[in-house]
């Protein structure tokens, strides 16, 4: 297994339930070392994939490779390769946490040798220690989930696939999950799942979009801005007249679009929002209007799209082509 | 196999420190104190030609009806109402170790508690010392044919439990099945329908699964092979329906 080789590969994958198509024809590649993010709105067969990608599930039709085996071929490798959080993350009630990754661990084939240095590292990466001998049953959520972690990293597969693992957590919880994702970074490949966008961003090399069982946008968070959104959109705080500004801006860019323009406040300036396809105009609106007498100007910023409104753009573009072919190559690297 | 002693130790601890088992155990070991001490009374009264042991292994049924299924109706259907059946089976561990760790760690409670009473016995010959009361051959054989019988009806509670991720409908499908093996092939045999002589190979049939003169052959020392294969190979076919069971859901689920 050379670096060069991906570490999943999926092509044509598709899962019917009674049916019901959850999956359909979804194809794309995940490098080594890899942190992909799984989006979708609800129902979308974000779950289903990933129960596919382990093993877990048979699929309908298509095929998926992880590090060169075949899921449906050789399912016993594949559980070997990689290490996986379901949705809602199932523990054991009635266990503490230490059993828990001491028997997990001796199904993941860690030798007994190994595995108590390993679960103390397990435990000190996942900030556990504190509740090594806590029943897991009587954990708070945020330690359940860093359980849920704690097993899916502890046999180092190269594949880590996790469902969802931030959600149900406060804000400093998911930070130090995301650290802890950020952490495995180069080493293993991650896929995980969430609805926090943001969350995303932060830690995902590439986003895949998923709606409908079709991946309708992958690629880097920037990237999928570009795609969906295009244009470069401005924030400007001016007094002055509207009419003459926009043939300022015309003269700046001539695809300059105003999308919004408020009512002067009491200090007569207004907020206006316009796009601009080409690229960053910034600096040359800024000298055009300070040189400019008729214009006073207050700010201009340029303000991101975030994840979010991509997300938004990628899955209403979806409802919108429900019949049409999988809309997009997924393998936008 | 290789991962079968780790699911089967941590199945075991799991029983052990499960309220239930002690619940299971407690009721058992009550119900057969209250069976064993009506049978002494009954036999200070009038003379019998049977052994109070042979007497007291002919109600084996009665805890077999609530034991088995309280013992196995949580085994997988609690695994997968929690989805931990989903983390364990995407662990490098196939179906049938994870089924076979489980049977055998409710075997081995079913046989500790079948073992429990034998105090029962120590304690009458202890306070008895009358052979008359203790006949060691049925006593024996009927501990083997519990043993023996128990490979299939805890194989059937495993495969009830296999189908439901309700622990209830588990326990009830148990408990059915295994009246309808026990008390329904019993009743079967008695059928007027077979007594005609075209009937003869299906009497022949349901007289041999008729698990009362199995009974009564272990009592009287008798160990035919085809009755061990009867419950051995009964156990091994409900086992593979549990495995079965497990992965057709997951396939449908």
């Amino acid at each position: 297994m050379s670096d060069s080789s991906p570490a999943i590969e999926v092509r044509e994958l598709a899962k019917t339930y009674a049916g019901v198509t959850a999956v359909n024809k979804v194809s794309f590649t995940v490098g080594q070392g890899e942190i992909i993010g799984f989006l979708g709105p609800n129902g979308a067969g974000k779950s289903t994939t990933m129960r596919i990608l382990t093993g877990f599930l048979p699929a309908t039709s298509g095929s998926v490779e992880i590090c060169g085996h075949s899921v449906a071929a050789d399912p016993a490798a594949i559980k070997r390769l990689i290490g996986y959080m379901p949705e809602n993350n199932p523990l054991p009630e009635d266990m503490r946490v230490g059993e828990y990754l001491h028997y997990r661990g001796r199904l993941k084939e860690i030798s007994r040798k190994k595995l108590g240095p390993r679960i103390d590292e397990v435990l000190e990466l996942c900030d556990l220690k504190r509740v090594r001998h806590r029943i897991i049953g009587k954990l708070s959520k945020g330690y359940r989930q860093r359980v849920g972690i704690a097993d899916a990293v502890l046999a180092e597969p190269p594949v880590i696939i996790m469902d969802e693992p931030t959600i149900g957590l406060d804000p400093h919880q998911i930070l130090i999950v995301r650290d802890l994702i950020a952490s495995l970074r180069g080493r293993m490949t991650v896929i995980i799942s969430s609805h926090i966008l943001p969350e995303i961003e932060m830690t995902c090399d590439r986003v895949l979009i998923i709606n409908q069982g079709r991946v309708v946008a992958a690629g880097t968070p920037a990237a999928l801005r570009k795609e969906f959104l295009g244009a470069n959109r401005y924030d400007l705080e001016v007094a002055g007249d509207p009419a003459e500004l926009g043939a300022l801006l015309t003269s700046l860019d001539p695809d300059v679009a105003v999308e919004e323009a408020a009512e002067p406040d009491a200090d007569g300036f207004r907020k206006i929002v316009f796009t601009a396809p080409s690229g960053d105009i910034r600096e040359a609106l800024w000298s055009a209007l300070a040189k400019d007498s008729r214009f006073r100007v207050r700010g201009l910023g340029r303000s991101r799209h975030t994840l979010e409104d991509v997300f938004l753009a990628a899955t209403r573009r979806s409802w919108d082509a429900t019949d049409a072919p999988a809309s997009r190559p997924a393998n936008v690297a | 196999m290789k991962h079968f002693p780790t699911i089967l130790s941590h199945e075991i601890r799991m029983l052990l420190v499960s309220s239930s088992t002690y619940i299971a155990a407690v009721l058992f070991l009550a119900l057969m104190g209250f069976i064993f001490t009506g049978i002494l009374e009954n036999y200070s009264h009038t003379p019998r030609e049977l052994s109070p042991s042979a007497v007291f292994f002919q109600l084996f049924w009665i805890p077999v009806f609530f034991m088995v299924p309280l013992l196995t109706m949580k085994c997988i259907s609690e695994e997968r109402r929690h989805g931990t059946l989903e983390t364990l089976l995407t662990a490098p561990v196939s179906t049938a170790e994870v089924v076979l760790g489980k049977y055998a760690a409710a075997y081995l409670l079913y046989l500790g508690l079948w073992a429990a009473t034998g105090g029962f016995f120590f304690i009458l010959t202890r306070f008895a010392p009358d052979s008359r009361f203790i006949d060691l051959g049925p006593l024996l054989g009927g501990y083997l044919f519990i043993a023996v019988s128990g490979l299939f009806f805890v194989a059937v509670g495993v495969f009830a439990s296999s189908l439901s991720r309700n622990q209830a409908v588990a326990g009830i499908l148990a408990f059915a099945l295994l009246f309808a093996l026990i008390i329904g092939l019993k009743f079967v045999g008695t059928l007027e329908l077979l007594k005609a002589d075209a009937m003869a190979p299906l009497r022949n049939v349901v007289e041999y699964t008729n698990v009362f003169r199995h009974l009564e052959d272990f009592s009287r020392g008798i160990v035919d092979t085809r009755q061990l294969l009867y419950y051995v190979s009964g156990g091994a076919l409900a086992l593979i329906f549990s495995i079965l069971g497990v992965e057709a859901k997951l396939l449908h689920s």
